[in-house]
C-alpha cells in the first residue's frame, strides 16, 4: 500500500483560492531502464490522478515516465463550500489508491 | 604517414559502437515537436503570457521542480483549460498533461519531473477562447535520469 500525503487548508474563506499538495509514494519504474544483467525492468508508473471537490472534478492529469519517483502535485482551487476533496491515483498493474480531505469554508 | 591507420579505424569503429550501446532510443527535438502537433493542432503557438519555472542547472535530473503559471483571470469566460509539459530527449515527449477549469482560480501547478540529459523543456497552455500559449526553458542536467543501475 502506497503512503500518500495530502495538504489542504482545513478553513478557508468563500470564493478564495486554496492551494493543495499531493504526493504520492511510487517507484514511477520507467520501462527504459535496465537492472544490473541487461535486462529492461518492466513500466511501473501511476498514469493519471484526480481531484474531486464534493464530486465534482477540478483537477486531473495524465501523467508519463518522465514524471520523477512518488510523483509531488500542487495545484490550486476556488473554495466554493464546505466539503471533502477527494484524490484518486491510478496506474499500471492495477494501482489505484483513493484518500480524501475535509475542508470547511466559512 | 597520412591519412587512417588500421588502428585509428578499428578505435572510431569501437568507440561509435560504445556510443550507440549507451544511448537508449531517445526523443528528438522532431519527435517533441511532433507531440506538441498532436495536442495543438494546426493551431498557433503563441509564445508568452505564461511562465515555466525550471532550474537553470540541475545537478539530479531524476527530479527537477518545476512550476507553470499562465496569466489568466480564470473565469467561466476565459481560463485555462489544460497544461501541457514535453522534453526534447528522454525517450518519451510527453511529460505531464493537467485539466484545468475555472474552478481551479489561479492557473498555477508545480510538480517534480525526471530529465535524461541537458535539454529544453517546453510548456503548452491550452485557454479556453481555444489559442495556445508556449514557453520553453533549457535545463542543465549533470547527472541525467533513467541511465544508472539499480542498487
Amino acid at each position: 500500500m502506497s503512503r500518500a500525503l495530502i495538504s489542504v487548508p482545513p478553513k478557508a474563506k468563500k470564493g478564495e483560492v486554496v492551494q493543495i499538495k499531493a504526493l504520492i509514494q511510487h517507484v514511477m519504474e520507467t520501462g527504459f531502464r535496465p537492472n544490473s544483467s541487461g535486462v529492461l525492468l518492466p513500466r511501473d508508473i501511476i498514469t493519471s490522478f484526480k481531484c474531486l471537490y464534493n464530486g465534482t472534478e477540478v483537477f486531473a492529469c495524465e501523467m508519463f515516465p518522465a514524471m520523477a519517483a512518488n510523483p509531488f502535485l500542487t495545484f490550486h482551487t476556488l473554495a466554493t463550500e464546505s466539503g471533502t476533496l477527494e484524490f484518486q491515483w491510478t496506474g499500471d498493474n492495477g494501482f489505484s489508491v483513493k484518500e480524501s480531505a475535509k475542508i470547511q469554508v466559512e | 604517414m597520412t591519412g587512417m591507420t588500421r588502428r585509428d579505424i578499428l578505435h572510431c569503429a569501437a568507440g561509435g559502437a560504445v556510443l550507440l550501446a549507451v544511448r537508449p532510443a531517445a526523443a528528438t527535438p522532431a519527435a517533441m515537436q511532433e507531440a506538441i502537433r498532436q495536442v495543438v493542432g494546426s493551431a498557433r503557438l503563441t509564445p508568452g503570457r505564461m511562465q515555466l519555472s525550471v532550474p537553470p542547472l540541475s545537478e539530479n535530473g531524476n527530479t527537477v521542480p518545476c512550476t507553470v503559471t499562465v496569466e489568466s483571470a480564470m473565469t467561466a469566460q476565459d481560463h485555462v483549460k489544460a497544461i501541457h509539459i514535453f522534453n526534447e530527449k528522454n525517450p518519451q515527449p510527453n511529460v505531464i498533461s493537467m485539466q484545468l477549469g475555472p474552478r481551479a482560480g489561479r492557473a498555477s501547478v508545480s510538480t517534480r519531473i525526471r530529465l535524461s540529459e541537458t535539454q529544453t523543456v517546453t510548456a503548452i497552455a491550452q485557454m479556453s477562447d481555444g489559442s495556445f500559449r508556449s514557453h520553453s526553458a533549457n535545463v542543465i542536467v549533470t547527472q541525467g535520469a533513467c541511465l544508472e543501475d539499480t542498487p
